[in-house]
């Protein structure tokens, strides 16, 4: 073994002293950096959960960090006597729910056709894709309104005797806030970069016995790629279930609300009822929670699987 | 597929008698069905809406009557560049908008130096933390990632009753700050919301670049004498370059685009003091008594430049400053 002979002087010295104190406080003071921020994170929603079974009445009266008095009205009257939340509440279901299924099968299909054929424009399409991805929202947001909603041409184009719509009429509708949404590029982009990955042969084996591209699709690539078109569904699902922008563009009664936008505007009617907003936040906050702890492999694996692409 | 036998008559198709030809020609039809439900969304909700954007932008469209066409009137109004020329008393009323110019971009660029710095720094120091070989790893990680799972929207509420007058931090800390509703604190708590939320993504998409680092790396080091700091200052941040690019791109988009927490706490306010770019959009399109389409496309396609320039800057003084490029 070859020693490694150290240049000996003061300035070593000095910055070994340095190491052992650093070394020594280490370990408490990371520690306690965890430990802080830990308190942080938990806080806000630990006091939502004691404020949410607090009454009314008591809302702004101490303690701070215990339910006392404890009551369930808040729950209670989110299910029940308020017969909007439940309403919000399944509008949030229908959305997340359809537009995460369109999307899962959507992307893996063209992620399939971009990592497997040849067709032309491939190249292009591609980088159109990727592009896109870049665009920010914003830019598309008032055309996109117009588009689904009262269209292009007010009353339609009209060709004769022809009125051709210019738009979807669907404002104010749920059909409204998932059709742009049953596809996105993101999902493409994993999807494809997914199939790439995995070998060529197992497809190759079932087109020798004779299975055309939907078969090989459906019954082989599809139950292979579980893993990855789980973690879509994930991150759509949450996605949609926490959406903002789009759904207050295009929902305008308060029935067709979803779980955030009627959280935001009950908040604005009634903002003394701020325990029922509470309560109902938790509403919006735990089916995520829940499916997070249950998945969260998948979450933490697609988030550093982010960073280490492009890094 | 490849036995697909065709009963059509030779010669319909160019090189129909080609099986090779056939055989591609089969494969790309069958891509493009696969690919038919993507490019329809595709084409009318990128593409097409691009485009009828970048024509609007040309427009006054109030949505009552046609887009009319307006040619640079909308881009010179949102920009009222001439806001910024010293003004008589008696000067005649501004022919422009000068929210833009004097409050949503300083006020954008604002956020984005200080919550962009602010989110990088504490979510690479966590995750230092977090790679030490310390207990309860799995916990931290679950915790930290709660902010960022919880809705925007959800979280902001939560924020705004947090903040409020009689809320819990005035409580705990035994102020009277009416945080939301001045103008000086309002746009500094929208901050501390934002940095809370997205500070545990980042960490773990630090976190992942950190355990990414080959040990060999380490081992060498060590081998030639290396001290922690030379580590540290040698290897581990120059390795961690390119996830420090990402970091900082995606917190710059994010924070240019700033929206639903605007929506939820302020609404633009106190006095324009947290009136945003994307805000701004929303606002001249759709909550303003008189809506103005136009003048909002022209501002989002501002908004898209401005986004451009600061990924390309941040992207020249990231890698100006070693040689490491993406990996």
């Amino acid at each position: 073994m070859a020693t490694v002979t150290q240049p000996v002087s003061k300035k070593a010295t000095f910055s070994d002293s340095l190491i052992a104190i650093v070394d020594r406080l280490k370990t408490p003071v990371f520690y306690a950096i965890l430990i802080g921020w830990a308190i942080l994170c938990i806080a806000p929603l630990y006091f939502t959960l004691v404020f949410s079974l607090k009454p009314v009445a008591n809302v702004y009266d101490p303690p701070l960090f215990w339910p006392i008095p404890f009551s369930l009205e808040n729950f209670r009257d989110v299910i029940g006597a308020l017969p909007l939340f439940p309403r919000w509440l399944l509008n949030s279901t229908i959305i997340s729910v359809v537009v995460t299924a369109f999307r899962v099968l959507f992307c893996a299909m063209a992620g399939y056709a971009f990592a497997r054929m040849e067709f032309p424009l491939k190249k292009f399409l591609f980088t159109a894709l990727l592009i896109s991805m870049m665009i920010p929202g914003q830019v598309t947001l008032i055309p996109n309104f117009l588009v689904v909603g009262p269209g292009i041409i007010r009353g339609g184009l009209k060709i004769g005797d022809l009125t051709i719509p210019t738009g979807f009429g669907l404002m104010d509708n749920l059909g409204g806030v998932i059709l742009p949404g049953i596809v996105a590029a993101f999902g493409i982009f994993m999807m494809t970069q997914f199939y790439k990955s995995i070998p060529k042969e197992l497809e190759e084996a079932a087109m020798i016995d004779g299975l055309g591209r939907f078969g090989i699709f459906f019954r082989i690539v599809l139950p292979i790629s579980t893993t990855q078109l789980l973690t879509l569904a994930l991150l759509t699902f949450q996605g949609e279930w926490n959406s903002f922008m789009w759904p207050l563009t295009i929902l305008r009664t308060p029935e067709n609300f979803t779980l955030p936008i009627g959280l935001n505007w009950f908040r604005g009617e009634y903002y003394t009822l701020i325990s029922k907003v509470l309560a109902g936040s938790l509403f919006n906050t735990l089916p995520i929670l829940i499916i997070f702890f249950i998945f969260q492999r998948y979450f933490t694996q697609s988030i550093a699987g982010t960073g280490l692409k492009e890094g | 597929m490849a036995e697909m036998v065709s009963n059509r008559p030779a010669g319909l198709f160019r090189g129909g008698n080609n099986p090779e030809k056939r055989k591609k020609r089969s494969e790309a039809l069958t891509a493009y069905v696969f690919l038919l439900p993507y490019l329809f969304i595709f084409l009318t909700f990128t593409v097409f809406s691009i485009g009828y954007a970048f024509y609007l932008s040309f427009t006054r469209y109030n949505l009552l009557r046609p887009p009319e066409w307006w040619g640079l009137e909308g881009y010179r109004r949102v920009l009222c560049l001439e806001s910024l020329l010293p003004r008589g008393e008696d000067a005649p009323p501004l022919a422009c908008d000068d929210l833009f110019i004097k409050k949503a971009l300083p006020n954008t660029v604002k956020y984005t130096l200080i919550v962009v710095p602010v989110q990088t720094v504490l979510s690479l120091i966590l995750a230092f933390a977090m790679d030490q070989k310390l207990r309860f790893r799995r916990l931290f990680r679950t915790i930290y990632y709660l902010p960022s799972v919880t809705s925007s929207v959800v979280i902001s509420l939560i924020f705004v009753w947090l903040f409020s007058p009689l809320g819990i931090v005035n409580q705990i800390f035994n102020l009277d700050i009416n945080w939301l509703n001045d103008p000086r604190y309002a746009f500094y708590t929208i901050m501390i919301l934002n940095v809370f939320t997205t500070s545990g993504t980042l960490m773990l998409i630090f976190l992942a670049g950190l355990q990414d680092i080959p040990t060999a790396i380490y081992e060498a080091a060590s081998i030639d004498g290396a001290n922690k700091f030379q580590v540290l200052r040698y290897i581990t941040i120059p390795m961690l370059r390119p996830v420090v690019f990402f970091v900082v791109t995606v917190g710059l988009i994010g924070c240019f685009q700033v929206f639903d927490q605007i929506y939820v706490m302020t609404s633009g306010g106190p006095l324009d003091s947290t009136t945003t770019v994307a805000y701004l959009i929303y606002k001249w399109a759709f909550r303003d008594t008189t809506v103005k389409m136009g003048q909002a496309a022209a501002l989002s396609f501002i908004l898209a430049l401005i986004i451009l320039v600061f990924t390309l800057i941040q992207r020249r003084i990231i890698e100006g400053s070693g040689s490491v490029g993406s990996a």
